[in-house]
C-alpha cells in the first residue's frame, strides 16, 4: 500500500501537465454540459410562467434582457400579487388539488412506514414460518410486488373500488399508493435494522422490555435515518404518481398530475398557465431534492454498495 | 397488550401458570372462530343480497372491508394469546401481510376472473361470462402486439441509458470540486413528476413552432424538427424524455458502488501502467458488473410500467408507434370501458413479464458467478 502511493505520487509529475489541464477541463466542460440539460427544461418552464404570448412564440430567454417578466400565468392560476387576496375559482382548484396530494402522499407514506417498518423489523430480527414460507421467500413475496405494474390492478381496482364506494376518495387513493412504496419501505428499513446490532435489543429484555417494547423504545429511535430516506422517499414516488389517480379519481379526490394532466389537453393555447401550474407542481419536489437530497440518496442507495 | 402476557407470567406457580395459558389459548380460538363466523355471515348476507336473494343488506361493499379489519386484528390479538411470545412476534409481520393479501393478492385473482368476462362498463348488460375469448381476440389485435414490440425497444434503450450514467457517475466520482452540488443538480429530474415533464420537455421545449429545441434544430440546420411526426423520431423522443427522468436513480446508485470500490485496486492498475481506458475496462467495469445488473434489472422492471409520459405527450400516436402495454390498456378502457378486455391483457402481460424476469434472475446470477 505505501509502495504503491509512493509510485504513484511519483508517476504524477511524469505526466504532462497540459494533458492534465485539458483532461480537466473535458470533465468539467462535461459536467456543466449536464447541468445545463438538468436545469434548462426546469428554467424554461419557470421563466415561461412569467411571459406574455409575444415572449412564447418568439422564444425569449432570459428575463429582464429580452423579455419583461409578467405575472400573466401566475394571474390565471390566481396566485400572482394582485389576485392573491381576491377569490378565484382557478385558485381554489388549484389549492384543492394541492391538498389532496400532500394529504394523499403524505398518508400512504405514513402508512406504509408503519406497516413496512413493523414487517421488517420482525423479518431482520425473528425467524419467520408460514407453510413452506421462510424469511427469505416472505422478503422476496413483498419485493415481487414491485414488477406488478400498475395495469394489472388499474381496473379489478377500479371495479372493486366501485362496489365499496371507495372510488374518487383520498382513503382509496392512499390504499393503492401505499401498497406501490411499500416493498421500497420494507428494503429500505429491514437493510436500516440489520444494521443495529442485536445486542441492543438483548440488552433491553435484560432490563425487563419485552420485544414489543424494546422496538418502540430502544430500537425504532435509532431507525430514524432509514425511517427519514424511506418516508421521502415514498413521498415524491406517491407526489408524482399519475396513472391510477388518473384511472380512479374524478372530481372530489383528483390529485395534482391529474389536473396538470387534464390542462395538457387543450395544446399550445395557454401556455404561461400551463407553465404556472406546472411549476407550482413541481416546486415541493425541487425542494425536497435539494434540501433532502441526502436521504433520497441513502435511501435509493440501500444495498447497492453490497 | 404485550405488558399483560408478562406481569402474569411472573408470579404465580407453575400449575396455574400451564392452566391459564392453556385457557387463554381457548380464549385465542374462541376469538378466531367467532370473528371467522362474524366475517363469513355478512359476507353470506352481503353476497345474497347482491344476488337479490334477500332484502337485508348493505347498499354497499364497505362493511365487508371493516369486517376483514375487524377479523385481522381478532386474528391478531388471538395469536398473542394462544402463542405467547411468538405470537407476539407475528404480530409485527401481519399487518403487511394482512394489508398485501387484502389489496394485492385479492384484486390481483379477481382480476383473473374479470379477464374471462366480456364486460363492457358502458354497454346496458352487465358482465358475462366468455372464457378465453379475450385472449383469443388478443391474439388478433395488431396494436398490442405493436405495443409489446415497442416494450422491446423500451426495455433495450435501457443499456443506452446505463452508458450515459455511467459516465455521469465517474465523472461524479472524479476528483472535482462541489462534487455535492452536481449531484443534486444532477438528481433533479428525477424527483420531477412524469407528467410535469410531460408538458415541460414533450410540449413546450420540443414544441414544432417556437420551442427551444425545435428552434436549435432549426439553427442546427434540421428543416423540419417534427419530433412527434415519424415513428421512430417520436419513440426516439419518448425514450428521450424517460431516459430524462430515469438517468438520475441509474447514476446514483452506480455512483454508490463506486465509492464502495476499494481505492486499492485502482491504484494497483495505474502502478501495473494501465492508461485510463484501461482501468476502467479491466478493472472498474468487471468490479461494478454486479451493481450494474441489479441495476438493469430494475430500471428494466420500471420501464415495463412506462405509461405517464406516453399518454400525457403523444397519446401512443402517431399511429401507436409509441405506445407502451400500459398507455394501450389505459386506452382501452378510457375510449371503450372495455374493463374485462383490458383486464386479459394486463395479465397476459404480467405473465410475460414474470416469465422473462425469472429467466433474467437466472441468467444474472449464472452469469455473475462465472465472472466473479
Amino acid at each position: 500500500m505505501a509502495v504503491t502511493t509512493a509510485i504513484s505520487a511519483h508517476r504524477h509529475p511524469v505526466a504532462p501537465r497540459a494533458k492534465r489541464m485539458a483532461s480537466r477541463a473535458l470533465i468539467y466542460a462535461a459536467l456543466l454540459f449536464w447541468t445545463f440539460i438538468c436545469l434548462f427544461p426546469i428554467y424554461w418552464t419557470v421563466t415561461t410562467s412569467f411571459k406574455s404570448a409575444v415572449d412564447v412564440t418568439q422564444a425569449h430567454l432570459i428575463p429582464w434582457v429580452d423579455f419583461h417578466p409578467d405575472w400573466k400565468g401566475w394571474r390565471s392560476l390566481g396566485l400572482s400579487p394582485d389576485t392573491l387576496f381576491e377569490t378565484s375559482t382557478a385558485r381554489s382548484e388549484f389549492v384543492n388539488r394541492f391538498i389532496n396530494s400532500i394529504i394523499t402522499s403524505v398518508g400512504a407514506s405514513v402508512l406504509a412506514l408503519i406497516l413496512g417498518s413493523l414487517a421488517a423489523y420482525g423479518l431482520s430480527r425473528f425467524r419467520y414460518k408460514f407453510a413452506w414460507m421462510r424469511n427469505d421467500d416472505i422478503l422476496f413475496f413483498f419485493m415481487s410486488q414491485l414488477i406488478l405494474p400498475p395495469v394489472v390492478l388499474a381496473l379489478p381496482f377500479l371495479v372493486l373500488y366501485k362496489a365499496l364506494a371507495l372510488l374518487d376518495t383520498t382513503f382509496g387513493l392512499i390504499l393503492l399508493y401505499t401498497l406501490t412504496v411499500l416493498p421500497i419501505v420494507i428494503w429500505i428499513m429491514r437493510d436500516q435494522f440489520n444494521a443495529i446490532p442485536v445486542e441492543l435489543d438483548e440488552a433491553a429484555f435484560v432490563d425487563g422490555l419485552s420485544t414489543w417494547g424494546a422496538f418502540l423504545r430502544i430500537i425504532l429511535p435509532l431507525a430514524f435515518p432509514g425511517m427519514a430516506a424511506a418516508f421521502i422517499l415514498s413521498l415524491v414516488l406517491c407526489w408524482n404518481e399519475y396513472f391510477f389517480a388518473a384511472l380512479l379519481t374524478s372530481t372530489d379526490a383528483k390529485t395534482l398530475p391529474v389536473m396538470v394532466a387534464s390542462q395538457t389537453g387543450s395544446q399550445g393555447i395557454n401556455w404561461w398557465s400551463m407553465a404556472a401550474l406546472s411549476t407550482a407542481a413541481i416546486a415541493p419536489l425541487v425542494l425536497i431534492g435539494i434540501f433532502l437530497e441526502r436521504y433520497i440518496v441513502s435511501g435509493l442507495t440501500t444495498g447497492a454498495g453490497k | 397488550m404485550q405488558s399483560s402476557v408478562d406481569t402474569a407470567d411472573a408470579v404465580p406457580p407453575k400449575a396455574a401458570m400451564k392452566r391459564a395459558g392453556r385457557r387463554r389459548a381457548t380464549v385465542g380460538r374462541i376469538l378466531i372462530g367467532l370473528a371467522s363466523l362474524v366475517f363469513l355471515l355478512v359476507l353470506v348476507v352481503q353476497v345474497l343480497h347482491a344476488a337479490g336473494a334477500i332484502a337485508a343488506g348493505f347498499s354497499t361493499w364497505r362493511p365487508i372491508l371493516i369486517v376483514y379489519l375487524l377479523w385481522a386484528i381478532a386474528f391478531g390479538t388471538a395469536q398473542v394469546l394462544m402463542r405467547g411470545e411468538r405470537g407476539q412476534r407475528a404480530l409485527f409481520l401481519l399487518p403487511a401481510v394482512f394489508f398485501t393479501i387484502a389489496v394485492v393478492i385479492f384484486p390481483t385473482i379477481f382480476g383473473l376472473y374479470i379477464a374471462s368476462l366480456d364486460w363492457n362498463l358502458s354497454s346496458i348488460e352487465g358482465p358475462h361470462f366468455s372464457g378465453l375469448d379475450n385472449v383469443r381476440a388478443m391474439l388478433s389485435d395488431t396494436y398490442y402486439w405493436n405495443a409489446l414490440g415497442n416494450m422491446v425497444f423500451y426495455s433495450v434503450a435501457v443499456l443506452g441509458e446505463y452508458a450515459i450514467a455511467f459516465a455521469l457517475a465517474l465523472l461524479l466520482s472524479a476528483e472535482i470540486r462541489a462534487r455535492k452540488f452536481f449531484r443534486v443538480i444532477f438528481l433533479l429530474p428525477m424527483m420531477l413528476s412524469p407528467v410535469a415533464v410531460s408538458w415541460m420537455i414533450g410540449k413546450s421545449l420540443l414544441e414544432y413552432r417556437f420551442g427551444p429545441a425545435a428552434t436549435l434544430a432549426r439553427y442546427l440546420g434540421w428543416d423540419n424538427p417534427a419530433f412527434f411526426a415519424s415513428p421512430w423520431m417520436a419513440r426516439f423522443t419518448i425514450q428521450a424524455m424517460d431516459a430524462w427522468v430515469s438517468i438520475p436513480f441509474i447514476m446514483i446508485i452506480l455512483l454508490a458502488g463506486l465509492q464502495a470500490m476499494p481505492k486499492e485496486v485502482q491504484e494497483a492498475a495505474k502502478v501495473d501502467g494501465a492508461n485510463g481506458w484501461q482501468s476502467f475496462w479491466h478493472v472498474t467495469f468487471p468490479i461494478m458488473l454486479p451493481v450494474s445488473i441489479t441495476v438493469l434489472i430494475i430500471r428494466i422492471i420500471f420501464k415495463l410500467k412506462l405509461a405517464d409520459i406516453v399518454i400525457n405527450v403523444t397519446a401512443g400516436g402517431p399511429g401507436g408507434a409509441t405506445d407502451t402495454v400500459s398507455s394501450f390498456i389505459y386506452r382501452v378502457y378510457r375510449d371503450r370501458s372495455n374493463v374485462g378486455y383490458g383486464t386479459a391483457l394486463a395479465m397476459v402481460y404480467l405473465l410475460l413479464i414474470i416469465v422473462l424476469l425469472t429467466l433474467m434472475l437466472r441468467l444474472s446470477k449464472r452469469w455473475t458467478q462465472r465472472v466473479t
